[in-house]
């Protein structure tokens, strides 16, 4: 089990910004998850975020919300998160969840935080949970040794920055853009001077997701932020591969283009 | 009235209900939405404006009806109606939007993006965008434009864009997350004019001060005609926001018992109903805590109604409170004992009740017959049929 300090000390000392894979167990099956993620490691992914399928995913674009209607019809259930957290733990990078909070609630905040250590896990994103509803996940999330990972927007106030990086263990996500998980054909022009402000009140990593697809896209961010986080992008890969096979060869094949990207902080 | 949580940092709750659970994008736009409405709201000059509205353009103080052959069926307890199906636009939706609209003035925000189920929040939406001159954006389940193709028909001539949302089950529940995923885009222009009193805090409170006209006309209404304060009050509760509407002038009359009716759709028994506060359980959908229908790991379950416009599996947070804290009661209706309502009010008096407003009919003449011939109960006539005539159609064989 990798933990984040660990990853983000590498990358810093190696110059460079962390790039964070995002896949929803279940997508495109249980197996092909743990396949994808693997080769995503392979390739280059220091972080890997695994999504839990939830009914009403209202922060995701088209496509993350088909692939985890895909997974939600393929069956997946918590259980499976879990398994596919195991089985990505496993390749050495250091693994989480991304989940809304209706699921995590539901399941029982200690129980779920528990579960999820155990499969070497080791935090979590919460994309629909502010500083305000968060201290029954922190504290269960403290109980289980596992890093807490909330959301700053551009739209957030210096205010609310300061309140949301108190809460954030491992790194902050910093949304690059006013809308939903996508890729885009920029990143958002906001994300750097929310980068910046953000730093004003961490010394934590500060990475950007939301809206970026490519090695250049990932370079452009890798200059001022301290992790890349990309999700649509892989998918689109695996919805668009004829099969699982074509699918793992395009998703290394991104892998690699973004990993030369965070390393080349253009 | 919002109760204080234990933890004053957290606005919005109704004993352990409501809050906000929005992606953070979002909390300036809320913290804006209730700043502002706190300002407004004792504003005579806001209020001045919403009332003019209201007498001059939506029809109101709206009338109550007694119904005597209705009541016949109903043990003979005396039952009143107060008849939103009155207003412009056919139901109770159009006092929130006009007051919501003019909140979007007030913002200097020039755009409007609203979900509808049945139609009806969507047609108001519309109007109320065409009086005061905003662009109209109207989410809506694909599978409820087909079921309210008259109500589409009736947005596009208002002039607004009706977006059908083919996710999920395709009904009301995606059609707010589609317009939420609008809004985080667009928040800097564009106002969410929510339909009913769920959803992140401040919406309940504003749908319901909106709504509260309802209850406040009624209240005096039957206080003039009766001499004093009916038994039962009961409506009709999806998300909530016609019940909340009527309930909330009442609630500090303890004597007066609440009574909110919830869709059985074909049976509670069958998993298909949307009966969220009798058969549902706490959790998060929408941005607050509340009941809902789901699985054991969280998941959202698929509601059913014969009336869209109760098909959702939450319902709004005050409602939540009001049942755990025993202010109101709520009671699961069918589809059949509704459409029998719809059709005995009808036949006994010569008005066509929204399908959604016959749950409350139905409920009411069981309660009439608990309550006996002494009894005076009013009921939220919320919203008038003529949209149901294609369900009427195929259920009757008309």
């Amino acid at each position: 089990m990798t933990s984040l300090s660990t990853v983000f000390e590498k990358t810093r000392a190696e110059g460079r910004a962390a790039l964070v894979g995002y896949l929803p167990a279940g997508f495109p099956s249980a197996e092909g998850c743990v396949a994808a993620a693997t080769a995503m490691v392979e390739a280059g992914c220091d972080v890997i975020e695994v999504g839990l399928p939830y009914s009403d995913p209202l922060m995701d674009g088209p496509t993350i919300q088909d692939a985890v209607h895909r997974a939600m019809v393929n069956g997946t259930r918590i259980a499976d998160v879990f398994r596919a957290v195991e089985g990505i733990a496993a390749t050495g990078a250091a693994t989480l969840v991304m989940t809304y909070w209706n699921p995590v609630y539901r399941y029982g905040a200690e129980r779920f935080a528990s579960s999820l250590a155990s499969a070497g896990g080791v935090g979590v994103i919460t994309p629909d949970l502010t500083p305000e509803v968060a201290g029954p996940w922190r504290e269960a999330a403290a109980g289980a040794g596992l890093d807490t990972v909330f959301l700053v927007a551009p739209s957030s106030t210096e205010e609310r920055i300061a309140a949301v990086t108190e809460c954030c263990s491992g790194f902050v996500y910093a949304a690059s853009l006013m809308g939903v998980t996508g890729a885009r054909a920029s990143v958002g022009a906001a994300a750097e001077g929310l980068v910046a402000r953000t730093r004003a009140h961490t010394d934590l990593p500060v990475c950007v997701g939301l809206g970026v697809g490519t090695g250049a896209q990932a370079a452009e961010v890798a200059a001022y932020a301290d992790g890349v986080i990309v999700g649509s992008a892989f998918i689109r890969r695996l919805l668009d591969a004829p099969d699982e096979a074509t699918g793992l060869k395009g998703v290394t094949a991104l892998a690699e283009e973004l990993a030369a990207g965070v390393r080349s902080r253009a | 009235m919002t109760i204080q949580s234990e933890n004053p940092a957290e606005a919005g709750r109704f004993g352990r209900f409501g809050g906000r659970y929005v992606p953070e994008a979002l909390i300036p736009a809320l913290d804006e939405i209730a700043a502002l409405y706190a300002e407004i709201k004792d504003d005579p000059e806001f209020q001045g404006e919403f009332q003019h509205l209201l007498h001059s353009y939506a029809g109101r103080p709206t009338p109550i009806t007694e119904v005597r052959r209705f009541a016949e069926h109903a043990g003979g307890a005396r039952i009143l109606l107060k008849r939103e199906d009155l207003t412009h636009t056919g139901a109770h939706k159009v006092n929130n939007v006009l007051g919501q609209a003019l909140l979007t003035k007030r913002m200097g925000k020039t755009r409007v993006i609203a979900e509808t189920g049945a139609g009806q929040h969507g047609v108001a939406t519309a109007t109320a965008c065409a009086l005061l001159g905003l662009d109209c954006v109207i989410y809506m389940g694909e599978v409820d434009t087909e079921r309210q193709a008259l109500n589409v028909a009736r947005m596009k001539l208002l002039g607004a864009t009706v977006i059908p949302v083919k996710t999920g089950s395709r009904t009301l529940k995606d059609a707010i997350n589609e317009a939420f995923r609008d809004w985080v885009a667009n928040v800097d222009h564009t106002h969410y004019l929510f339909g009913t009193v769920a959803g992140p805090h401040p919406f309940p409170d504003i749908v319901r001060d909106f709504a509260r006209i309802i209850g406040v006309e009624a209240r005096q209404q039957v206080l003039d005609l009766t001499g004093r304060l009916p038994d039962a009050v009961a409506a009709c509760v999806g998300g909530g926001s016609n019940a909340i509407g009527i309930f909330s002038a009442f609630i500090p009359d303890t004597g007066v018992a609440l009574h909110g009716y919830e869709a059985a759709g074909r049976g509670v028994e069958t998993g298909e109903h949307a009966a969220t506060l009798t058969e549902g359980s706490v959790g998060v959908l929408h941005g607050a805590r509340t009941y809902l229908l789901q699985d054991e790991e969280g998941q959202t379950l698929e509601s059913h109604s014969i009336s869209a416009g109760l098909d959702y599996p939450g319902v709004g947070p005050e409602h939540a409170w009001l049942k755990d804290s025993g202010r109101a009661s709520y009671h699961a209706v069918t589809d059949e004992a509704a459409m029998n309502a719809f059709a005995l009010l009808a036949r006994t008096e010569g008005i066509i009740p929204a399908i959604e407003s016959s749950h409350a009919l139905a409920g009411v003449l069981e309660l009439g017959r608990e309550l006996g011939p002494d009894a005076t109960i009013l009921v939220n006539l919320s919203g008038r049929g003529d949209k149901d005539m294609g369900t009427a159609m195929t259920y009757f064989n008309l």
